[in-house]
């Protein structure tokens, strides 16, 4: 035990040296070494050609060269020491809207060849991995765990598709391990520590608001569990995301907020923008092609639009002090890579916008189903801080950009109807391939005090019916469960499907309001979830070197990608009692009640007799007289 | 008689039929006034479109009717149960008559009434007319038709209840029980007219109301058996059809614990929405027992009286009972002229039937003001509500105190004298 504290202190007082003097310590910078010496070979050779010819010319860096792949796996595992088996990749892609806005994507990965689940080993030691999550995932047998707070609505006519989709308000779904009995015993302790961890209203997330989804939620990691007992999925569509939950989001970082590329995430910047999303997705994943070694990764995102074109009077241009109010000076020391990617696909020949400073690197990634082009800015490399030691990037558009390719799949979501007694929910789904068809799993989970009727569920496409080939529904209990709405629709091509639903409105016992009741309750987006079919062809295949953001979701097949659309949520008003009247309402009725009684009561126990006046109360007062005198009464 | 009947049977019909064609049929249909949660038939159908998608119907919220499978033969007869229904209780006020004069007649020739009493008797031809006016004002009626209109399966509770009021005034003790089993299966609260029933063929069959006598023990055993047997059977009978016992929660569970809050014509909904959470156990203990607690002194105060007891129960429980529709208001209304004969002793039936007139007009305005048009609050139709359940409170004990006061009457006398010879009012003390 002694021994064990000692090598702990020992490892602590490492870690926080190599923090301080970063060249003075060895043994961590050693796995960062290999990488960047690896990767700065790849990188002299075209450099070199860069130098020998016009400095404009640009140079093709493949994302995913097969050489280079098979030998950075040699080597790091000839070279990595076997304590060390864990790192840390932080990218930014900046990608351009054609309406203007900015969309910044950060993405952090750690990775990590632990297990956590395994019985009887309990992991006590962390390096990269935030421990707080670790102890969570292994506390609950969480096999897969995905969460995310929104602020805003991902607007995907304009915006076109995320990198990782998600719903306004918190989303948490969990894979648990299919050795947990109690799984809602977890479910219910999961959320309440990730409450804690995130500061978020996470504790909210009850029986009420949890669903099992059949299909829509499939593991995004290893391993392909079909049991969906295993599975919860709730969303708190209402959850405002601010500071509070960006602060603890932050600490997960090994590098926090010090250094890197967090040191742009301050907070009055990024909250004041038109869509803010942050996410953590841990998952197992395979190390390399062959799935020889399982690693869990730990994926923390973030993902701004800003609205620079409003604020900025009128001028298309942005820079990263702009949005950031902040410019990068280095990259995390602990990364094993740090980039920044600007997409210019729409760009090719410089007539849009101009970049600056320039960079030699390109990058190619298929994404989406769309194949684009990256300028790479590397921050491990000195030189792309240029002479100030700051890199600030900067766009100034020159032209107008031109027409964005709608998104194949898109979906919104209405409540049809007026008074607060009835209504329909109307879900459109369109699909604007021109020519395939494909289907899509569309879910939606209606909270039980909307009383669904599924009898009225008509999907029209074309103005004709489109009878779903696969409906799960679960109806809701009073107070106990959601209603879950799961449907396979075949969305034909360049079509407009419409799912409707009519629903009725219930009255609540007063204490189960909102403190606001007139605002309305929120219902939890739907999600349509599709594979889409590709333009381009999809890497299916493995490539350790692939930019994060194309590498979330995995590829099963090469003329299909996977999508996930969010619909808006819903605000639908309840009909309310008067908040101010609980004791009035008690006394009436009880009264009302109590005449019935009363009533009754009378007629039963009493009978029918002649009313005889009492006499005067002169005649008494004689007769009481009279009486003492012992004369004859009065009649 | 049939002729009369039969016409009366063809108008109520033409009436529902052209509802029915009518635009007004689906607007009828979501009135909360007509349907309750317990037999909307848009809840029905939604329970076969669950069994169609290989759903238990119980195992939501949606669904609270018992017999699905009854349903599903007999959702044609939901229409005809207002007939069925209406000629049950024909026959069975014919039946009563009979008796009633029967009985009138033997206790004139023993010379039991006073002699200023004869105006209080009843004569062969004021009576004639009673059962068709009791089958008019059941089918005639504005609540029925409505019910009717908008598929309420309270219809075939009515006409389940109608038919086991037949078949105990027929006679029928075997009939009588599996109906009334049938009766409180579907919604427990006929469970209270166990009591008439056995005090009627106790009365029939002359067997004295007497804890000591075994005749009375071997004849209330008998009757209770048949009952609890075909409850079982129908019991056991549904749950080897559904294959679970899902439907006594989600049925019985959901009548007594009163989760869903619709408003309605009853006196439940606002009451448990503005319910402090501490005392909602409580006070659901109270209001049930209150449907229940009735019968056993009514019991022993009308039990020369069974058939005007069964009245009573009925009208208590649609009062009372926790998802109330103005069908099982229609029920007991439609026996109002079968007691004609109490008119000259109703104290504020004037008043009544104002009050009941004008809330059945306000209701689906002030619901209008809260729902759609958002000017008024829940506190107007609640005020409705309350007022409607004063007035067939008001109703209610207003016959039966003009029962009792008849019968004091007819022993003591109608014109009383004081004890100097005065006229005396009659109290209660």
């Amino acid at each position: 035990m002694a021994a064990h504290r000692c090598g702990l202190s020992l490892v602590c007082i490492l870690i926080f040296s190599s923090l301080a003097h970063p060249s003075s310590c060895d043994t961590l910078e050693k796995a960062n070494d290999n990488t960047a010496e690896k990767r700065s070979i790849s990188e002299v050779n075209t450099d070199g050609s860069v130098a020998g010819e016009a400095l404009n010319e640009r140079q093709w860096q493949s994302t995913d060269a097969e050489v280079d792949r098979s030998d950075s796996t040699t080597h790091s595992e000839a070279l990595t020491p076997a304590a060390a088996r864990d790192e840390f990749q932080e990218e930014l892609v900046i990608r351009p809207l054609h309406s203007g806005d900015i969309y910044a994507s950060f993405q952090f990965r750690t990775l990590w060849d632990t297990d956590f689940l395994q019985e009887g080993q309990k992991v006590s030691h962390y390096r990269l991995f935030p421990k707080s999550l670790g102890q969570v995932l292994s506390k609950f047998s969480v096999r897969e765990l995905h969460i995310s707070f929104t602020q805003g609505f991902w607007r995907t006519m304009q915006w076109g598709q995320p990198f990782i989709p998600s719903p306004p308000g918190a989303e948490l779904w969990v894979w648990f391990h299919d050795t947990v009995s109690d799984v809602d015993g977890n479910w219910k302790e999961l959320t309440n520590v990730l409450s804690g961890i995130f500061c978020a209203s996470l504790n909210f997330i009850d029986l009420t608001n949890t669903v099992q989804p059949s299909a829509s939620f499939k593991p995004l990691g290893l391993g392909n569990a079909t049991d969906h007992r295993f599975l919860r999925y709730a969303t708190l569509p209402r959850e405002i995301v601010c500071t509070e939950n960006l602060t603890p989001w932050k600490k997960l970082l090994p590098c926090g907020s010090k250094a890197g590329l967090a040191v742009l995430m301050k907070s009055e910047k990024l909250f004041h923008s038109s869509f803010h999303s942050q996410a953590v997705h841990i998952r197992p994943i395979c190390q390399d092609e062959q799935c020889s070694s399982k690693a869990w990764e730990l994926r923390q995102t973030l993902n701004v639009v800003f609205d620079l074109h409003t604020s900025g009077q009128g001028k298309k241009e942005w820079s990263l002090f702009k949005m950031f109010s902040r410019t990068l000076t280095e990259a995390c020391p602990l990364a094993s890579s740090s980039k920044v990617y600007v997409d210019i696909t729409d760009n090719p020949e410089g007539e849009l916008f101009e970049l600056s400073p320039a960079t030699p690197l390109l990058g190619q990634a298929v994404v989406l189903g769309d194949r684009r082009t990256y300028s790479v800015y590397d921050l491990s490399r000195a030189e792309t801080f240029g002479q100030l030691r700051s890199f600030n990037l900067l766009l100034r558009w020159k032209g107008d950009s031109g027409d964005m390719l709608r998104p194949l799949l898109h979906a919104e979501r209405y409540v049809a109807g007026f008074g607060l007694q009835t209504g329909e929910i109307h879900t459109v789904i369109y699909n604007n391939h021109p020519y395939r068809a494909f289907p899509v799993l569309l879910m939606d989970s209606v909270p039980w005090y909307l009383q669904l009727y599924i009898h009225t569920l008509t999907v029209t496409s074309k103005s004709r019916d489109n009878k779903p080939s696969y409906i799960h529904y679960q109806p809701a209990k009073d107070r106990h469960r959601p209603h879950l709405l799961e449907m396979l629709i075949q969305l034909p091509p360049h079509s407009m499907t419409e799912v409707t639903v009519q629903f009725e409105r219930a009255l609540l016992k007063w204490t189960e309001y909102t403190p606001d009741p007139n605002h309305g309750f929120y219902v939890g987006s739907s999600v349509v979830s599709a594979l889409v079919p590709s333009m381009v062809a999809m890497r299916t295949n493995f490539t350790q070197d692939q930019p994060l953001f194309s590498s979330f979701v995995p590829v099963k097949e090469e003329s299909s990608y996977f999508v996930r659309v969010y619909t808006e949520p819903l605000l639908v008003n309840l009909p309310t009692p008067d908040f101010s009247m609980p004791y009035n309402v008690i006394c009436l009725t009880c009264t009302v009640v109590a005449v019935g009684y009363g009533s009754f009561y009378n007629l039963l126990t009493r009978t029918f007799q002649v009313d005889e006046p009492s006499p005067p109360l002169s005649k008494r007062l004689a007769n009481l007289i009279r009486r003492m005198r012992g004369v004859p009464l009065l009649t | 008689m049939a002729a009369p009947l039969t016409l009366l049977l063809i108008v109520a019909v033409t009436i529902r039929a052209v509802l029915f064609r009518s635009s007004w049929a689906e607007l009828i249909s979501e009135r909360v006034e007509v349907v309750s949660p317990l037999n909307a038939w848009k809840r029905v159908v939604e329970g076969l479109a669950l069994l169609d998608l290989g759903v238990s119907p119980y195992s939501g919220d949606v669904f609270h009717e018992v017999s699905l499978s009854l349903i599903h033969f007999l959702f044609k007869s939901i229409l005809g149960s207002d007939g069925i229904t209406a000629v049950a209780l024909y026959l069975s006020i014919q039946t009563y008559n009979k008796n009633v004069f029967r009985k009138q007649k033997y206790a004139l020739e023993s010379d039991r009434y006073p002699a200023d009493c004869l105006e209080l008797l009843r004569s062969p031809k004021e009576m004639f007319y009673i059962p068709l006016k009791v089958a008019m004002f059941y089918l005639l009626n504005p609540f029925t038709i409505l019910s009717c209109v908008a598929k309420s399966t309270c219809g075939l509770n009515n006409a389940i209840i109608a038919l086991f009021i037949l078949c105990t005034l027929k006679g029928s003790a075997l009939l009588s029980g599996i109906l009334l089993a049938l009766a409180t299966y579907q919604s427990i609260y006929p469970l209270t007219l166990f009591a008439p029933a056995l005090l009627f063929f106790l009365q029939r069959l002359y067997i004295p109301v007497n804890l000591r006598r075994s005749s009375f023990w071997f004849f209330t055993l008998q009757y209770a058996f048949i009952y609890v047997g075909s409850l079982v059977v129908i019991t056991g009978l549904s749950f080897f059809l559904l294959g679970s016992w899902d439907f006594i929660p989600s049925v019985y569970g959901f009548i007594f614990s009163v989760p869903d809050l619709t408003p309605n014509i009853g006196l439940f909904w606002y009451f448990f929405a503005e319910m402090f959470e501490h005392f909602r156990l409580f006070f659901i203990c109270v209001f049930q027992i209150n449907v229940f607690f009735y019968t056993i002194p009514l019991s022993i105060k009308l039990k020369e009286h069974p058939v005007f007891l069964i009245f009573m129960q009925i009208a208590i429980i649609s009062i009372f009972k926790s998802y109330p529709t103005v069908g099982d208001v229609a029920l007991y209304m439609a026996f109002l002229p079968a007691w004609s004969h109490l008119y000259r002793f109703l104290r504020n039936i004037f008043l009544v039937s104002c009050v009941l007139l004008a809330c059945s007009a306000l209701f689906p305005v002030l619901w209008h003001l809260w729902i759609y048009a958002g000017s008024a609050n829940s506190n107007f139709y609640y005020a409705i509500t309350l007022l409607f359940n004063f007035g067939q409170i008001l109703l209610v004990s207003d016959y039966f105190y003009a029962y009792l006061r008849r019968e004091h009457h007819l022993t003591h006398g109608l014109y009383l004298k004081k004890k100097d010879g005065t006229e005396a009012t009659l109290v209660l003390k």
